[in-house]
């Protein structure tokens, strides 16, 4: 059986969410292999949940938002875009290859590019393989502090 | 100035000193012929038919023109004299013998009783009355005009009698001109018909529309000869209570609101791009828009339906889906054409006897009464041929004499190429976003579609808000639609909105962010991210604080405070790092 690449998507509202849903109900077809996580904005995103999905196996990290200048919140895509930047030099020093995190800009009127990115990145995921972390990431726990 | 008493026939009368005669003469109602006098530029005594009989009550007495003699102390002005009236008849029976017997100088002669003239009437229809010279320097400020030779060669004509650079060609001199010698068409050899049908005012000083509010006039800088020459001004002096202001300015103001109303429209496909039409190289080549102004009975045809050349239409063809349907341009079919070209034919048939060939893609004739109009168009012997226009070529082509056009298309339903003749075509223009669509989205915080149609909140749940609360759409800028839909989202835009004010109070979405003091270090990095200035920092307490009202729950906050002290409520860590785990497991 051929490797299925598991991956995760952080879909911005707004813009991606959109965007993938308008895929739906445009009846595109892409592979199943995303699964996707709604944030309010891409600026949500902490990079602490691309580590956490990493660690706890994911494949691939797609990160969406709106595109440069259409946030719905004036500038959290820039922010998110910043984080991701420096997220990826991160990865790097775990020993994961930094094109497993990906981060595009899709709008809410784009399906077609929804659609696109998802099959573009999961034949890329499926072309590099499973995810090896070497151990070296360390096996704990992450919660969040006021719990 | 210095008050002076005049006695005019009789009458007696205070005036200003150095006034004219003829402005007392008129004030009282007295008549007092003129050929060459216009109010609002000087005086020039040119045709001296204005002649009157000025005395001083002591013996002592003078035949003066009215237009330009000052008045002064004592002056008693007749009118009416045998002498004035010789006066008048020998300078009239001298103008006419150089004249032709043009209407003005006819209707003065049968009042001064001249049955024939002494020494015949001659052949020039200019009577040397300067007006257009003086419209020209005084008002327009152009000087483009001046009298040139003497004596009997005596003249009016522009530098070298050729097209004069410094005519703006606004057609004052022949507005003025009291016999017809200046005819606006020889100043401006545009052609006549067509020239008007644009939505551009017609005037320098218009209503902006017929139903505009506030209903006032306004004054496009650009065509007005006072901005343009300094001069003019005649619209303030005949404004009788001041209102013309040419020093006002473009004002920005502020209001402060609590919703508003996106209803920004369309623009119309501009059909010259696409050359197979020959818009703008045919000029019986018309738009939707400009066949409409043409049927309006207010418009530049007064609802006649024209060729250029003035002549009624024998065959006319209406083209469907112009930059509509069409993978070049525009995808979508603009939805209100079809309807619009049924109504074309109908007015077409109601007003002339010409044929009408409609060229479709599909009929789209979906709506209450809608499909029962289209029945009724063929009913009213309307050619419907199924087939997208393919070009129109002026009718030389085939040398044929049956139209000045043909619109060649491929029939569908006979599987034929034909050829129509016909005099004038109707392109059917796509409605497109407006140019500036993105800027204003961007203003208002929402996206606009591919097509650059604003984006509703929810295609079917929310077809009238945005993604930005307190802002609705309503007509052809969320997409293209005809009236009754603009209508209806118009309604509900507007209920929507005072659903908010009748309310005076909204109701927060339960997201917001809210920062745990005791795990706030203080270190303020979330005030300046931010962009709501939702976040302030507490002095006293060395902690910040959400505003949950100012906050719009977006996150990036909570996903960039250092100790975790913030909660993004309905987007906890927790909650994401559940899904993660389940997603991944």
């Amino acid at each position: 059986m051929s490797f299925e690449p598991r991956i995760i998507g952080f879909l911005c509202n707004w813009c991606s969410y959109t965007g993938a849903d308008l895929a739906g109900t445009a009846r595109m077809k892409y592979p199943p292999n995303m699964t996707s996580i709604r944030v309010m904005c891409s600026g949500r995103i902490d990079p602490g949940f691309i580590l956490s999905s990493f660690r706890k196996g994911a494949d691939g990290v797609l990160v969406c938002g709106c595109h440069p200048g259409d946030c719905h919140y004036v500038e959290g895509n820039y922010k998110c875009l910043r984080r991701m930047l420096l997220t990826r030099q991160l990865i790097k020093d775990f020993g994961i290859d930094p094109v497993r995190l990906r981060l595009e800009w899709v709008s809410a009127s784009e399906g077609a590019r929804f659609q696109e990115v998802i099959t573009e990145f999961t034949e890329q995921i499926r072309s590099l393989g499973p995810l090896k972390l070497g151990g070296l990431v360390p096996e704990v726990e992450r919660t969040a502090v006021h719990t | 100035m210095a008050q002076v008493h005049v006695n005019i026939d009789g009458h007696d009368i205070v005036m200003e000193e150095g006034a004219y005669v003829l402005e007392g003469a008129r004030s009282l109602g007295i008549r007092i012929p003129t050929l060459c006098h216009y109010p609002y530029m000087t005086p020039y005594a040119a045709c001296r038919i204005c002649a009157v009989e000025a005395r001083d009550g002591k013996g002592w007495t003078k035949i003066v023109t009215a237009c330009n003699y000052p008045v002064w102390d004592g002056l008693e002005i007749h009118t009416g004299t045998p002498r004035v009236m010789n006066a008048r008849r020998v300078n009239l029976e001298m103008l006419m013998s150089r004249s032709a017997p043009v209407p003005v100088l006819q209707q003065l002669a049968d009042e001064l009783g001249i049955e024939k003239p002494r020494w015949g009437t001659g052949d020039d229809t200019c009577i040397l009355c300067g007006l257009c010279v003086r419209v020209c320097d005084e008002v327009v400020g152009a000087h483009a005009l001046a009298f040139s030779d003497r004596g009997i060669f005596r003249k009016v004509a522009t530098p070298f009698g050729g097209q004069s650079d410094d005519c703006i060609l606004c057609g004052a001199c022949a507005k003025v001109c009291p016999t017809g010698h200046i005819a606006l068409d020889d100043i401006n050899q545009r052609q006549v018909v067509h020239r008007d049908i644009s939505l551009a005012p017609n005037s320098a000083i218009s209503l902006p529309f017929r139903q505009a509010v506030p209903n006032v006039p306004r004054i496009e800088p650009e065509h007005c000869i006072h901005f343009n020459t300094g001069g003019c001004k005649v619209c303030s002096q005949v404004c009788p209570k001041d209102c013309i202001q040419y020093d006002d300015t473009e004002q920005i103001e502020e209001i402060e609101v609590g919703a508003v109303i996106l209803a920004t429209g369309f623009d119309s496909f501009d059909p010259s791009v696409m050359k197979q039409y020959g818009y703008g190289r045919y000029p019986n080549v018309v738009t939707a828009e400009q066949f409409e102004m043409m049927n309006n009975a207010a418009g530049p045809t007064g609802g006649r339906i024209l060729l250029e050349n003035g002549e009624e239409p024998r065959a006319i063809g209406i083209v469907h889906c112009v930059g509509s349907r069409d993978q070049n341009h525009h995808k979508y079919c603009s939805r209100v054409c079809c309807m619009y070209a049924f109504k074309f034919s109908h007015l077409v048939k109601e007003k002339t006897k010409a044929e009408v060939y409609q060229f479709y893609i599909d009929i789209r004739s979906y709506g209450k009464g809608y499909e029962e109009f289209y029945q009724r168009i063929l009913d009213e012997d309307v050619n419907i041929i199924r087939g997208r226009g393919a070009e129109v070529v002026p009718a030389s082509y085939r040398r044929t004499e049956e139209g000045q056009l043909l619109v060649r298309c491929e029939d569908t339903l006979i599987g034929k190429f034909r050829e129509v003749p016909v005099d004038m075509v109707i392109l059917c223009t796509a409605l497109e976003a407006r140019a500036d669509a993105k800027e204003v989205a961007r203003k208002f915080n929402i996206s606009t579609g591919a097509d650059g149609w604003f984006i509703e909140a929810h295609p079917k749940l929310g077809p009238v808000s945005t993604t930005t609360d307190g802002v609705y759409l309503a007509g052809a800028c969320q997409s293209p639609k005809d009236i009754p839909d603009t209508v209806s989202q118009g309604g509900a835009a507007a209920s929507h909105v005072l659903k908010l004010l009748c309310l005076g109070e909204i109701l927060l979405d339960a997201a917001f962010a809210e920062i745990r003091e005791e795990n706030c270090s203080g270190c303020r990095i979330c005030n300046g991210l931010c962009p709501y200035n939702a976040i302030d920092f507490i002095a006293e307490k060395k902690v910040s604080k959400v505003n949950a009202a100012m906050c719009k729950a977006c996150g990036t906050c909570v996903a960039a405070c250092p100790t975790g002290a913030i909660v993004g409520k309905h987007f906890t860590d927790e909650q994401i790092y559940a899904q993660i785990e389940g997603i991944l497991t």
